[in-house]
């Protein structure tokens, strides 16, 4: 099931982040899948990979780009989305739902600092353009 | 006519042989006369079947479904495909020089060495450099070449530094060069006429940063009129300036790149001295260094002795040591060696002052309909973006797509990379007035159909052996060797 | 000029469009202190009659191998070329085209490096192989950056009996980046000491890199070397210096991670070391990991099959420093000849000129045999070159032969201190019969 993205916060690197107490899924915006295209690879970390905020942990691939993606909080990766090495267009059909790339057990949840609300990145999105 | 043609595999039927060679005094034998079991394979390789005729029919079939410079306008940007002059494919093909082996003793190869020195000779009079080695077997080759001299020289110092600043409108060779000789990359922006910046080049040279690479005329296809203040800036810092030699068609004859305050430079022998690019080589990247760097370059060097004999000079303890087997792509050397000497002095001029002037015509017809990346004075390439393309149906991708449609290969598109949806369009001087003219005049009536008949270029090209092939299908369902 | 079309008329017209008074102005974005005034001291512009004397001349002073008795190996090896290889690759659609970017117009370059990849792997026992690299001295290297960006490991251990241009190679590359290159050395009878193998093998190797056939024409015993590697990080790169022995050795049984081979041998010829043509192939699983081209099949917009560039996220152009390799320009031409070769080779001809390469070798050691049974120095099975033992130094050996027409080989003691006085000998489908018993009886004779 999707996530409402009025709900989720944003990085100004295009990944969304949904917090539930110490833990937070991460995947990346419709916006950033638009602008990669048909998604034909992601590359993934290791569970209980430890990452750093600001860390790439991973990257999304089209036929032409790579996109790293950056880890919004400093934290341990409790479960990666498996299904994306067979079927990752699925971040294009639907990236706030079954397209998630990792969770994540934070090491310090109230380091939100930096992370938009759905309009500050709407704001962003109109003013990147 | 171009015809559908199966793979080789499909059209093997066993029996059939195009090899012909006296084998009757091992008829009878078996590979099992020679070694014992186990160390014969258990599976054999499967080879396809066909007699000769079969052989030369599919490949000369494969070769009708190709674009190539003979046999159409090919303007890709960075790439240089000027026409290839056959006397290079008939002496490079001599007895004399093909059937030389590497190993030969010094004394029986003498036309070999021969030929190689003065190759050098004149890539060294070319750029006003003082040593060169003509190893490295592509351009992507040289640049790493080019680096292990820098790097080497830095470190017999005591210091081999850390960094290498490197523009962000590089070929992506370049700083996967530089990370090849263990350096961190550090990219400075493109100014705002399409240059390096003095200021920015300033603002992150210090002593960790072991070189500079720069691109003169620029992938923009700007001349970088800063460079020598920049090359000071450099080396006032112990560093060095490794120049990209790719874009040399424009300038050789014409600016001695010496005088920039170049250190280091390789050429693309495919690209400067018409070795024919082959489909995506063999290419050759021979390397010109400063003084200082020529203790470092890879052994053998050439010499010639006062004696006038050519020797290869392998005693050369500073040197990085080898970065290919034997002497590189000698073949290439041979051809372009052909060219330079057809060529001479003015003639090399004369190449560099057509090539400009055909890709300044280009930008003069062209610049109404498409918007130029910069202003600047352009060289031997002129470069658009696709600002005039916004609030159209269609992509930079399209224009060149539809382009075909009408016999032409499409520019370099998509670099450099930072200008938006580029079209890279690098004529050479070998194309006459009428093919820059039908060419402009049918960029003209694209740039109409993008606003009158989208559909045209999206949909394009349809007349082609093939249309648009389904690149997303390829990763994600990967068929990467025949299947039978 | 023959290759410039442009007239004073021309020039004048496309002046007058671009709005400048002259082909110097022009230039105006260089600064006048960087102009060069002067034409360059380059020697005199030379007439296609006169060009094509002065490279006659220069070629006349070569002795080329169809003028001499050859017996140079070494990693370059004489074997016939057929005749239809040349006018097919010169076909201007094939020699004047570049790297297929607009796969529309370029199948045929496509469809041509789709069946040498197909070749490679048949050849190989590999899954997947890419378009070409350099040469097999370069993708030696290339291999080891592939291992260590798979496994995370910097010790590699590389068989002393491997090419020692190609080792010299590896030492370059590998000099400024953080990597511990080990030799392993080989024993009496000619391949990998097994004991000191074991004894630098362990979890902290990234890489073993064996040739086989190795320097000295020894067939190596690569199962087993391969096996060893079996439980260990470490990844088995196999290279094979002439492709020939494919007719009888698969790098993948004998459990090679990485493939790798040179490619010369295949119709490409001598040309004094280049260009030549690194075969690369490896296990599916590495694709992601492996350096250069690769072509694909697909499918266009019409449902036709058609072929394409792909797994291109893993090349410079887009990745830049993060990339698997720099390669950009790899050998599209020289992978066209191996795969026109193969083509008229088949199956059979793999075979009949494998069993003539064995032969011409076994003759050689025969009769080398006949009077000094000693100097044939290596006991382990070989391919097409073996190793002499001579009773005074190579150089005095090879000025004598040399009057008379040979090229007897390559002497070992420069690269190889103990090995003074020893003589690598190669003898292909090219060498007469007659030429080898000759070159036998005086090299051991009196």
């Amino acid at each position: 099931m999707s996530l409402n993205p009025e709900e989720l916060r944003y990085t100004k690197e295009h990944e969304w982040v949904h917090l539930q107490g110490e833990t937070a899924r991460i995947g990346i915006t419709e916006y950033a899948a638009e602008q990669l295209g048909d998604v034909v690879h992601v590359e993934l970390p290791e569970q209980n990979a430890e990452f750093e905020q600001g860390e790439a942990f991973g990257s999304v691939e089209s036929v032409k780009s790579v996109s790293d993606v950056y880890l919004p909080l400093t934290g341990r990766v409790t479960e990666v989305n498996a299904t994306l090495a067979d079927n990752p267009g699925i971040i294009n059909e639907d990236p706030y739902g079954e397209g998630w790339i990792v969770n994540l057990q934070l090491k310090d949840p109230s380091k939100l600092e930096g992370l938009m609300s759905h309009d500050d990145y709407q704001k962003f999105l109109s003013e990147e353009a | 006519m171009k015809s559908k043609e199966g793979t080789v595999y499909k059209q093997s039927r066993k029996g059939r042989q195009g090899f012909s060679i006296n084998d009757r005094a091992v008829a009878d034998k078996n590979i099992s006369d020679y070694l014992p079991k186990d160390l014969i394979r258990t599976n054999k390789a499967r080879l396809p079947e066909l007699s000769e005729f079969d052989v030369v029919r599919h490949y000369t079939r494969l070769s009708q479904q190709n674009f190539a410079i003979d046999t159409n306008f090919y303007p890709l940007g960075s790439c240089t495909m000027k026409y290839n002059p056959r006397i290079n494919e008939e002496t490079s093909s001599y007895d004399g020089f093909a059937n030389t082996h590497p190993w030969q003793y010094q004394h029986t190869v003498q036309g070999n060495l021969k030929l190689m020195y003065e190759l050098g000779e004149s890539l060294k009079t070319i750029t006003g450099m003082a040593g060169v080695t003509l190893q490295p077997a592509a351009g992507a080759h040289g640049e790493f070449t080019g680096l292990l001299c820098i790097r080497a020289f830095l470190e017999n110092q005591g210091n081999p530094r850390k960094k290498v600043i490197i523009p962000d409108s590089a070929h992506g060779t370049n700083p996967s060069s530089a990370k090849l000789c263990g350096y961190d990359i550090v990219k400075i922006p493109t100014g705002p006429e399409g240059i390096m910046d003095v200021a920015a080049v300033a603002k992150v040279m210090d002593e960790d940063v072991a070189a500079l690479m720069v691109t003169n005329p620029s992938t923009l296809g700007i001349f970088e009129k800063n460079i020598k203040e920049i090359a000071d800036l450099v080396h006032d810092k112990g560093g060095f300036v490794y120049c990209d030699g790719a874009n040399m068609n424009a300038v050789m004859g014409n600016v001695v790149v010496a005088d920039l305050g170049v250190d280091c430079l390789h050429f693309n022998l495919h690209k400067t001295f018409t070795t024919p690019h082959g489909g995506g080589g063999p290419g050759s990247g021979p390397i010109v260094v400063s003084e200082l760097l020529e203790p470092f370059l890879p052994k053998p060097v050439i010499k010639k002795t006062n004696e006038g004999r050519y020797v290869a000079e392998f005693d050369r303890p500073q040197s990085i040591g080898r970065v290919r087997a034997f002497f590189g792509n000698f073949g290439m050397l041979v051809r372009a060696y052909t060219y330079i000497r057809e060529l001479g002095p003015e003639g090399i001029k004369q190449v560099s002052d057509m090539a400009v002037l055909n890709a300044n015509y280009i930008r003069a017809r062209l610049k109404d309909h498409y918007s130029l990346a910069f202003e600047a004075p352009s060289m031997h390439e002129v470069v658009f973006s696709d600002k005039s393309l916004k609030g159209t149906k269609v992509k930079t991708l399209d224009v060149a797509k539809r382009l075909l449609e009408f016999g032409m290969h499409a520019p370099t598109i998509y670099f450099p990379i930072t200008v938006s949806g580029a079209l890279m369009i690098e004529p050479t001087e070998t194309e006459n007035k009428e093919t820059l003219d039908e060419f402009c005049e049918t960029m003209i009536q694209i740039a109409k159909e993008a606003k009158e008949s989208p559909e045209k270029l999206t949909e394009a090209p349809q007349n082609t052996f093939r249309s648009r092939l389904n690149e997303v299908k390829a990763v994600r369902e990967p068929v990467l060797r025949e299947q039978w | 000029m023959r290759y410039i079309p442009h007239t004073q008329e021309d020039i004048e017209a496309m002046l007058k469009t671009i709005g400048a008074a002259s082909v110097d102005e022009l230039f105006d974005g260089v600064p006048e202190n960087l102009r060069h005034r002067e034409l360059l001291p380059l020697p005199a512009a030379l007439p296609e009659p006169e060009l094509r004397k002065e490279l006659t001349e220069l070629a006349q002073m070569n002795q080329s191998v169809s003028q001499r008795k050859n017996f140079l190996g070494g990693g370059a090896y004489h074997h016939y070329v057929p005749s239809v290889i040349a006018p097919l690759v010169k076909r201007g659609e094939f020699l004047t085209a570049y790297t297929p970017y607009q796969p529309e117009v370029s199948q045929g370059t496509l469809q041509a490096i789709f069946e040498f990849q197909t070749m490679v792997c048949e050849l190989t026992g590999m899954e997947v192989a890419n378009a070409s690299n350099y040469d097999l001295s370069t993708a030696c290297p290339e291999a080891i950056m592939m291992a260590a960006r798979i496994n995370n490991k910097k010790k590699v251990l590389v068989a002393r009996s491997t090419n020692p241009q190609y080792r010299d190679v590896i030492r370059t590359y590998f000099h400024s980046l953080d990597f511990e290159i080990e030799e392993v050395n080989f024993g009496s009878d000619g391949r990998v000491d097994a004991d000191d193998l074991n004894q630098k093998l362990d979890d902290s190797v990234c890489a073993l890199l064996v040739q086989s056939p190795n320097f000295f024409g020894v067939i190596e015993d690569m199962k087993s070397l391969g096996s060893k590697t079996k439980d260990l990080p470490a990844l088995f790169i196999s290279a094979t210096p002439d492709p020939l022995a494919f007719s009888f050795y698969s790098p993948a049984e004998a459990g090679a991670d990485i493939a790798i081979a040179e490619g010369m041998s295949f119709g490409l010829g001598l040309n004094y070391g280049g260009p030549y043509l690194g075969l690369f192939a490896t296990k599916q699983e590495y694709i992601r990991q492996m350096p250069g081209r690769i072509v694909g099949q697909t499918e266009d917009t019409k449902g036709r099959s058609g072929y394409v560039l792909t797994f291109s996220t893993r090349e410079q152009h887009i990745r830049r420093e993060k990339a698997t390799s720099n390669i950009c320009t790899n050998q599209g031409l020289c992978a066209l000849m191996a795969s026109i070769y193969l083509s008229l080779l088949g199956p059979a001809g793999l075979e009949s000129l494998a069993k003539l390469n064995f032969s011409r070798r076994d003759l050689f050691e025969t009769e080398i045999k006949k009077t000094t049974p000693n100097a044939v120095v290596f006991s382990a099975p070989k391919f097409n070159e073996t190793v002499v033992k001579l009773d005074q130094s190579v150089a005095q050996k090879v000025i004598a032969l040399g009057k008379d027409g040979f090229l007897p080989g390559i002497d070992l003691s420069s690269f190889y201190p103990e090995l003074e006085n020893h003589l690598l000998v190669c003898t292909t489908e090219m060498n007469q019969e007659v030429d080898i018993k000759m070159l036998a009886s005086r090299l051991v004779g009196a």
